[in-house]
């Protein structure tokens, strides 16, 4: 028997906060603009420039420290992270190093084992850097200052976690929370939200840490989930094979599920840190963190308990629709306008998901809006369109966001409430199935079934299936 | 010839009574420049058609009522490490050789805004590091009352311009006394404001917690009047502050009755040349002639001054210097392979020895393992001054003693001994260290004929007393001397 191991991991998040600007300056934050599009001086590195502090990132930055229970600094400071590099304009990072703003919280995850907390070193405030485009036919390379500036918060975890599972159950909770404080959208693969995983193996029982190496390029949760399996494999071996692991930062690579070294400790840059004298301090008084208390808004717990209360609708359904800030904001709004939660539910649970999950997307990237969806709801009710018809309605509101009144009215799919072509078209399709027919008289049910499609098929869907079923019956007198 | 002899705000006043045209005064500086600048070498880029450009703009508007300012019509100069829009701002550096900005610093926009009329740019020591302007990469400054003299730095286009009559004011940027001494090399009189007053926006940053922007000029009056063009709160730059006592020229009484001046000892001991200690001394007298009370105290920690401003000031340099990198501006070198050695020719070959010995300097007591022995201790004793002086001001309402401990050196002497450069400096850097306002005004010369300055510090945000205190002794020094000021190149 070998020995065991223990995993040992700790997180550094980086989020991208959802200022409209940029944290030092003026420019918009919007994603996928025409390179240099997005650039004054401050966010260019110009000489003369100077940054001046955006409050909401701040505010930010502080509403993510108070849901995740840190204390709150007081007195905090602008640091400047010293290194050249040419997507960074000043060849220094304006961070927090000495005095970050929130330090020492944590959350609470679900394990298998229980209710587990995950202790918060610290939460800072940093710019982000610009994006180097490599042209391989000129040899030269651009740079696009249009992410130069973007507000981030970094966090940093206590390396409490032991397993994958711990981790991303960790970064689930995180990124709900975040989410539904509005501070970011959290996409990894858009890069909203990014993980950099600590890991370090020891022999179970031990007390000291193993050397830690860095992973980074993690860009959804199974690649995290992935890298963290390989490496806590790498590091076994090269302890069982007696060998020592090397403290140095490696990138995953998820396609071919493996790591390599980008640099390790002996090369790490001396980066220089001071305060940055072009930033006064921040000064946070109680009143202030009072006041950003009071707008946080409702979190997970809470809302999932109200919908029982207030909607009716079962707990399953409120699991899910609070797993997703948008979904529950769709849901709210969607509800609020038709006043029938638990049939707004089932468009959410039902459809929404399962159309995202074939478009590989998340909550997130809902893009239709709650009135279309409630008038949906109302459009059922009212009897005016089927139950398919509204499938394929909705599919139109997913995609496009169409009004569903107009649209069925433009594709003519209103229910027929004629009632003489109805009796026209059941009678067709009584002369037309004789087997059917007999088979219904003698007793089949499921040939009624059959019945009705045709019938529907007949008046392209457009008719009530009950008053169709209703109608057949009548017709078709069982003794 | 008249007409360069005013003051900027006797400029302004005859230009709104309509007796002179800003276009008049404008050509007139500018004619002035080719006169001399042969020998001066103050700017390093005149802007001739731009100013007659702005001039008749300006004279329109002032002609229409648009403009009515004290200084409208009033050609000035700004110092190059100042960004102007459109114009080259170089810092006296190869690596800026070619950097024409988009923006203008706020200091300048004020200016503008009031009417001022830009001539061009002057000379400066490379990235205001350097006492003597002699170490621009565009060549040397001379001091126009001797022109085997340095002008003093960094600073020094600024003042030789004004001393030459080759602008009515001119803008510098003071981080260690880069305003106050080129003032008094040049006989020119010079204010550094409380940290804050003047938005550093567009100021190309060298110790950016000890830079400011602040008026040369030739008399008390006149600084007192472009200050309060230059003073307030922007928002572009955090560090900046409203002030609600902007109205500076109200302190222009003539009245020191009262006035509380203390001589710090420590200013006056080995080092002070004995012909400026006797011109700085007549100065205070001159205030106790006219009511101040005048005593000697001691102000302690002088001599942790110079290692706690090289310290802070080099280490912030090293990091604001970073961005020059041949990547987005400036210059880059002509042959390299690769990013790295893209960086390292460019730098190279861009900054000065100078500028390398203070990056090298700032980066070291940056670098880990050395932080807390030398940035950190330098914050402590920066604090420590600072008490100091608010120890001081407990007591006196104006600190008086010498600017510099000489006159100007000749051209050369300096440059090949770095510290006693540095040790120059003793007088001014702890105005820097502490925030507070200082002005240099001319109080004589030495037997060679050159200009001595006194200096006067107030407490922050307390330049109306040194102001009193410096058009005071203005006042009383014309009464009983002739004007240093007046007397450069003939």
């Amino acid at each position: 028997m070998g020995k065991q191991y223990e995993t040992v991991i700790g997180l550094e998040v980086h989020v991208e906060l959802a200022t409209k600007t940029k944290i030092f300056c003026g420019c918009s934050t919007a994603f996928g603009a025409a390179p240099n599009t997005h650039v004054c001086p401050v966010c260019a590195g110009m000489p003369g420039a100077l940054p001046v502090l955006n409050r909401q990132v701040l505010e930010y930055a502080l509403a993510v420290g108070l849901a995740t229970g840190c204390q709150i600094n007081r007195y905090c400071k602008f640091d400047r992270k010293n290194y050249f590099y040419p997507d960074n304009p000043q060849n220094y990072q304006i961070s927090q190093l000495y005095l970050p703003i929130c330090h020492d919280g944590g959350i609470d995850i679900e394990t298998p084992e229980g209710v587990k907390r995950i202790g918060i070193h610290e939460i800072h405030m940093e710019e982000d850097a610009g994006k180097l485009i490599h042209d391989e036919w000129e040899d030269c390379s651009y740079v696009d200052f249009n992410r130069s500036g973007v507000p981030l918060i970094e966090i940093v975890s206590e390396p409490d976690m032991r397993s994958a599972d711990e981790v991303i159950a960790y970064l689930d909770k995180l990124r709900l929370m975040i989410q539904y404080l509005g501070a970011s959208d959290c996409k990894l693969q858009e890069g909203s939200m990014r993980a950099d995983v600590n890991l370090s193996v020891r022999e179970q029982g031990a007390r000291q840490f193993g050397t830690r190496t860095e992973m980074k390029n993690l860009n959804s949760f199974r690649a995290i989930a992935r890298a963290i399996e390989h490496e806590r494999g790498r590091q076994i071996d090269l302890l069982e094979a007696g060998e020592k692991v090397v403290q140095e930062t490696r990138r995953w690579d998820d396609a071919k599920e493996y790591s390599y070294a980008m640099r390790s400790k002996e090369d790490a840059q001396d980066y220089r840190y001071f305060p940055d004298p072009d930033l006064v301090p921040v000064a946070v008084d109680d009143a202030w963190i009072a006041r950003i208390r009071k707008r946080q808004p409702e979190m997970r717990t809470e809302k999932r308990k109200r919908y029982l209360e207030e909607f009716d609708i079962p707990d399953y359904d409120a699991g899910i629709l609070t797993s997703s800030k948008k979904l529950a904001d769709v849901f709210e709004a969607a509800t609020a306008i038709c006043g029938k939660p638990k049939k707004v539910s089932n468009w959410l649970m039902g459809e929404t998901l399962r159309l995202l999950k074939e478009n590989n997307q998340d909550p997130q990237d809902i893009r239709f809006s709650p009135e279309h969806l409630a008038k949906l709801v109302d459009l059922v009710d009212e009897g005016a369109i089927n139950g398919s018809v509204a499938k394929e309605v909705f599919a139109e509101i997913f995609a496009r966001d169409v009004d569903p009144g107009q649209y069925i009215e433009e594709k003519g799919l209103r229910i027929v409430r004629d009632e003489g072509a109805l009796r026209s078209a059941v009678e067709e399709v009584i002369a037309a199935n004789p087997q059917s027919v007999a088979d219904y008289r003698g007793g089949k049910d499921r040939a009624l079934g059959f019945l009705v499609g045709q019938t529907m098929k007949a008046m392209k869907g457009k008719a009530d299936p009950a008053a169709v079923n209703q109608l057949l019956r009548e017709l078709l007198p069982r003794q | 010839m008249e007409l360069l002899e005013l003051s900027a705000l006797e400029l302004g006043r005859r230009i709104r009574a309509g007796e002179i045209s800003a276009v008049e005064a404008v050509q007139a500086s500018l004619s002035r420049i080719k006169e001399v600048e042969k020998d001066v070498h103050a700017y390093v880029t005149v802007d001739e058609e731009g100013a007659l450009t702005r001039a008749r703009e300006v004279q329109k508007q002032i002609a229409d009522g648009t403009l009515n300012g004290p200084l409208a019509g009033v050609p000035a100069a700004v110092k190059d490490n100042i960004c102007t829009a459109g114009l080259l701002t170089t810092c006296g550096s190869k690596i800026l050789g070619n950097f024409v900005p988009a923006y203008s610093a706020q200091a300048v926009e004020s200016l503008e805004r009031a009417g001022v009329i830009v001539l061009g740019k002057t000379n400066m020591d490379e990235f205001a590091m350097g006492s003597t302007t002699e170490t621009s990469a565009w060549g040397v400054t001379r001091n126009p009352h001797n022109l085997a003299h340095v002008p003093g730095g960094s600073s020094g286009g600024s003042c030789a311009a004004v001393a030459a009559k080759e602008c009515f004011f001119a803008l510098g940027s003071d981080t260690g006394g880069s305003i106050r001494q080129p003032s008094s090399f040049c006989g020119v009189t010079g204010l550094k404001p409380t940290y804050g007053t003047v938005s550093r926006y567009g100021l190309v940053a060298y110790g950016s917690s000890l830079d400011q922007i602040g008026p040369i000029a030739k008399n008390v009056g006149d600084c007192a009047a472009i200050l309060e063009i230059l003073a307030g709160r922007d928002e572009k730059d955090s560090t900046s502050v409203a002030r609600a006592d902007g109205r500076f020229t109200e302190a222009l009484t003539d009245d020191v009755r009262g006035l509380r001046v203390g001589i710090p000892g420590d200013y006056l001991g080995e080092g002070l040349d004995g012909e400026v200690r006797a011109a700085v001394l007549k100065a205070a007298d001159v205030l106790k002639e006219k009511g101040a009370s005048v005593e000697e105290f001691d102000l302690s920690l002088t001599e942790y001054a110079i290692p706690a401003y090289y310290t802070i000031a080099s280490a912030e340099a090293s990091s604001n210097l970073s961005r020059f990198d041949g990547v987005k501006y400036g210059y880059r070198t002509k042959e390299f392979d690769g990013l790295h050695q893209m960086y390292k020719r460019s730098r190279s070959e861009g900054f000065g020895p100078e500028v390398k010995r203070r990056i090298m300097l700032g980066s070291f007591v940056l670098s880990s393992g050395y932080y807390d022995a030398y940035y950190l201790k330098a914050l402590r004793t920066k604090a420590l001054i600072r008490q100091a002086f608010d120890r001081a001001f407990e007591k006196y309402d104006v600190i008086l003693g010498p600017v510099a401990p000489t006159t100007a050196p000749k051209l050369g002497e300096s440059l090949s001994d770095p510290l006693k450069m540095y040790l120059g400096d003793i007088y001014t850097i702890s105005a820097n260290l502490a925030g507070i306002p200082g002005i240099s005004v001319p109080c004589g010369t030495d037997s060679k004929g050159l200009p001595i300055g006194v200096q006067l510090l107030g407490d922050c945000f307390k330049e109306k007393n040194i102001l009193r205190a410096a058009y005071s002794y203005e006042r009383g020094r014309a009464d009983t001397a002739s004007d240093p000021a007046k007397k450069a190149v003939e």
